[in-house]
């Protein structure tokens, strides 16, 4: 019954294609934009800060030329400000859509199950405690992420891996280890109350250069083992059993997922704090862009990238005070949260 | 373990174990005035007690006494509000810290030191309680949005969202005003200690008021608790009931949060605790709570005295280590589908 | 395609230390449709996760072609045996043809790429389901029964010479049944497909599998032809239940009539069975 009577297939397969070279070439369109707009917004960030430097000095003082006045504002305070920027949102949003495709949850990002307070935490006391600094406190981060992620992991497991059970229990651990965070903050007298904020919430306020080298390694490294995995990645969207009807080793693609996931989070949360909801926002937004149900991994990053640098930028020069990016991407959260609920509500779907 | 408790329920009774509770107030009660940083005898006790302050011992009791009410105060109310907020929602990972009614209070409350230029308690607890109130009713609202209505999983999430969204701004508030970064960390550090009497009384009318009405609530929850159909089929006047019931809870968080600054898991592990001792009849769960959330907090208090000596851990975190691992075995407990 | 042998040998399997299936031998037909009916809590979605390699048993193994899935690399596994799960989900807002051409995730490597090939497999998939003319229309907006179609196109378009379907008529009204069921038949007739499933309904079963598989308690009750299964003492011992079983006039089949404690004026045939208690005992 209301089967309509079918055109053979021969028809169908010039149409089929048809759409999906659409739809390729559509994606290729999307990431280019992205990509183009990301650099432009690097660019834009070199030139026009307090003052405004011409694009050609700019270019000479990239190219290594010594410009008096503009190597300092560009190479030494802009540039490395925007490397950072660049690297640690790239970092935020391609972990943070892995994380959410992986839990199938688009409220199930690293920072709000828990990952990002585990690296904080970690580094935190390797800051405060320890006075560790540079890569160490990089790898320390990893640690404590690593950790976090495979106590609310195993916590988690009870005949077998439930997202709903994990980012529960992950929201447990989170409010937990950020009390830690508080009180060892709280707990070191040289730090004032303000600058304990900022590291909370995130910044790239006084980055240098060398901070960029450990941050791009783990994006090099991380991000590559999430993004041979993105077919996978991208077929555990339709349910674990589903997924492994279709092949793909459930327990080996999640373990590697879950090891680039917490490798970039954690790295960047070292190097510039937790920045609030980067990593919550970046999938999404990619996904509504690249429109629903296609594959987010590489337009996330690029998102990501866009909104620390956007975010950045917006807190330093467009606002009436100086805000650290974390407070400008914390503020999008909220109504984005509105936005997002609307969303599930119209098409139905539970999160 | 739960047919041990069982026998146990059986054996001694519901007035036995609120009995019990309030057994256990009074030993931490004299715990707290007896135990802290420093070491008191029991002679300066005594004397602390009918005012004297002429000794450091008796100065130190003296200080204590104020504290170890407010604790019981906050404990109290925060451990009624987890028990009606989790009948109302009929969700039990509900709690004020985690479904970001806390935040929305702090939120409120830095606001007004911020912009209304306010510094008085009893007008701080006006603020916590718009904030709580509105918090609560945003997190409900979006939580409840959607299909499957509001699910402790899509509760807990835009709690846990909202408490970040809220955080955002209160730095974006502080970083923005230097002049009031003293009084605000002062008031977000607080705990219970440093607390006098003169603080604690404004609390006292919004506290009385949540409390009644809480308690009076507790017939309607058990009817609310079969669901809101079956409620009104058996004639409870659904929207009220809950409106009443959450006006109590908001009243409590918010007014506990405005004095002692967040505190976390007390409203979400004591009423589990209660219910494994007297069942899910409201009207002995309600009482239950809340002494035994007064118990609760004023041991958390006295341990983060003495644990960390000489110096003091702020209650809220010690709530939250004992907090987290009971709120991971109670969403380890629940089958999947539940939550 | 001419379908592959598939069969269990000494399985036990169960969830940690909860044993469900306990020391369990089946052939599957080859090329034949066959239902595994019980009740519930039975073992049934047990027995068909632990066929699908989704589960891995305590003992005990399942071959596919004389060769233990759980020793058969996934990828490979996945081309020859598919699975369409009891209630799967599709991501927001995906469309038919673009779930569909996720069926081809197993013939692909990590960077292999797309082929006209894979663009035939999902067209022909779409056209024998019916779902070409939903192509564009997203999942969310179907009925349940043209949804399980497009899941059912899926897993064809996966090309797989065996297919496990987990109650796939649940939620859906009888319409609806009889048309994913016959859409089954068509695969089965056209492509030899051997098709398991898993059947709550004793007549459906009866009246699409070729043969059925009783379990009880994690046992194999009984196996054989509809007829030789459908019988009132296997359904009493399976269900716990007091039956008739009549032939069905429509296919020809045996056809289960339940008795309820009320049914006091049974025809004369029911004699026997009236003082069977209606809650048989469970030995």
């Amino acid at each position: 019954m209301i089967v309509s009577p079918p055109r053979t297939h021969a028809d169908l397969i010039p149409q089929l294609s048809h759409q999906r070279r659409r739809r390729e070439r559509r994606r290729l369109q999307i990431v280019a934009a992205l990509a183009a707009l990301l650099i432009a917004g690097g660019v834009l960030t070199l030139m026009v800060g307090q003052s405004t430097t011409p694009l050609h000095v700019v270019l000479r003082v990239l190219s290594g030329e010594d410009v008096p006045g503009a190597s300092f504002t560009v190479g030494t305070l802009r540039l490395p400000r925007m490397t950072l920027a660049v690297l640690a949102g790239l970092s935020f949003g391609l972990g943070g859509a892995a994380c959410q495709t992986l839990l199938r949850n688009p409220l199930a990002s690293p920072d709000i199950i828990g990952i990002t307070a585990g690296s904080g935490a970690a580094a935190v006391l390797g800051i405060v405690m320890l006075q560790w600094s540079g890569a160490a406190i990089s790898v320390l981060a990893i640690v404590g992420g690593l950790g976090t992620a495979l106590l609310i992991h195993a916590l988690a497991w009870r005949d077998g891996l439930s997202g709903a059970r994990l980012i529960l229990i992950g929201i447990g651990i989170a409010a937990m280890l950020n009390s830690v965070t508080a009180y060892v903050l709280l707990q070191a007298p040289a730090w004032s109350l303000q600058e304990a904020l900022r590291w909370l919430t995130g910044s790239v306020n006084g980055a240098r250069l060398g901070q960029a080298l450990p941050l791009l390694t783990a994006l090099l490294t991380f991000g590559s083992l999430l993004l041979v995995r993105s077919r996978d990645i991208d077929a555990l969207r339709l349910g674990d059993d589903k997924a492994a009807a279709l092949g793909v080793r459930l327990g080996a693609v999640r373990l590697q997922v879950i090891i680039g996931i917490v490798g970039l989070i954690s790295t960047a949360t070292a190097a510039v704090g937790p920045i609030a909801f980067v990593s919550f926002l970046a999938g999404p937004i990619a996904a509504w862009i690249v429109g629903p149900g296609r594959p987010v991994l590489v337009p996330a990053a690029l998102v990501g990238a866009v909104l620390v640098l956007g975010g950045d930028y917006a807190g330093q020069f467009l606002l009436p005070n100086r805000y650290p990016v974390g407070v400008v991407t914390g503020a999008l959260g909220g109504p984005y949260l509105l936005y997002l609920i609307v969303r599930m509500n119209r098409t139905g779907r539970v999160a | 373990m739960t047919a041990i408790l069982h026998i146990r329920r059986v054996a001694i009774g519901r007035p036995g174990w609120l009995a019990l509770a309030l057994a256990a107030l009074c030993l931490t009660a004299v715990l707290s005035v007896t135990v802290g940083t420093r070491a008191v005898g029991w002679d300066d006790i005594g004397a602390a007690l009918t005012g004297g302050t002429e000794t450091i011992g008796q100065a130190a009791v003296a200080l204590r006494l104020p504290r170890t009410a407010l604790a019981a105060l906050a404990g109290a109310a925060l451990g009624l509000a987890g028990a009606v907020m989790q009948g109302v929602t009929r969700n039990p990972l509900a709690d004020p810290g985690l479904l970001g009614v806390n935040a929305g209070a702090a939120l409120a409350v830095v606001i007004a030191i911020a912009y209304f230029g306010i510094d008085t308690l009893g007008a701080y607890v006006w603020a916590g309680i718009g904030g709580a109130g509105a918090a609560s009713c945003f997190v409900y609202a979006v939580g409840s949005l959607g299909r499957g209505g509001a699910t402790p999983l899509k509760l807990t999430l835009a709690g846990a969202a909202t408490s970040i969204a809220a955080g955002s701004c209160v730095t974006a508030v502080i970083l923005g005003r230097n002049d009031i970064a003293g009084a605000v960390q002062s008031w977000q550090v607080g705990g219970v200690g440093g607390a006098t009497f003169t603080g604690v009384i404004p609390m006292l009318p919004f506290l009385l008021v949540g409390l009644v009405v809480g308690l009076l609530s507790a017939r309607h929850l058990n009817m609310l608790a079969l669901g809101d159909e079956t409620a009104s089929a058996f004639g409870v006047r659904v929207p009220l009931a809950r409106g009443a019931a959450l006006v109590s809870a908001v009243l409590l968080c918010g007014v506990t949060t405005a004095i002692c600054g967040p505190i976390g898991f007390v409203g979400l592990i004591v009423p589990h605790l209660c219910r494994l001792l007297v069942g899910v009849d409201h009207r002995w769960l309600l009482p239950l709570s809340a002494v035994t959330g007064a118990a609760l907090l004023i041991a958390a208090d006295v341990l983060g005295r003495v644990i960390a000596r000489p110096a003091e851990v702020d209650v809220g975190i010690v709530t939250a280590f004992i907090g987290a691992p009971v709120f991971i075995w109670i969403v380890r407990r629940r089958q999947v589908r539940d939550l | 395609m001419t379908g592959s042998s598939l069969s269990a040998r000494n399985l036990t399997a169960g969830y940690g230390d909860r044993t469900v299936l306990q020391s369990l031998d089946l052939d599957v037909a080859k090329g034949g449709i066959t239902a595994i009916v019980g009740a519930n809590a039975c073992g049934k979605s047990t027995l068909l996760r632990t066929m699908s390699r989704l589960l891995v048993p305590a003992t005990g193994q399942v071959l596919l072609n004389g060769k233990s899935i759980h020793h058969t690399p996934p990828r490979a596994l996945a081309q020859r045996l598919g699975l369409l799960p009891q209630s799967p989900t599709a991501p927001d807002g995906m469309t038919v043809a673009d779930l569909v051409s996720r069926g081809r995730h197993p013939h692909h490597g990590m960077l292999s790429r797309w082929t006209a090939a894979d663009d035939a497999a999902v067209a022909r998939a779409m056209t024998v389901t019916g779902t070409a003319d939903l192509a564009e229309r997203e999942i969310d907006a179907l009925s349940g029964g043209q949804r399980q179609r497009v899941w059912i196109a899926m897993a064809l378009a996966q090309q797989t010479d065996v297919l496990l379907l987990d109650e796939p008529t649940t939620f859906l009204d009888i319409a609806h049944q009889i048309e994913v069921l016959d859409l089954l038949v068509d695969l089965n007739r056209a492509d030899g497909t051997t098709i398991v499933m898993v059947l709550h309904d004793l007549n459906l079963a009866a009246r699409y599998a070729d043969r059925i598989l009783a379990l009880a308690q994690g046992h194999l009750h009984a196996a054989g032809t509809p007829e030789d299964v459908l019988t009132s003492d296997t359904v009493r011992h399976v269900f716990g239940l007091a039956c008739q079983i009549i032939t069905d006039p429509v296919s020809g089949k045996p056809m289960m009539l339940p008795r309820s404690r009320h049914d006091r004026t049974a025809p004369r045939v029911m004699k026997p069975l009236r003082s069977v208690p209606t809650k048989a005992s469970p030995t």
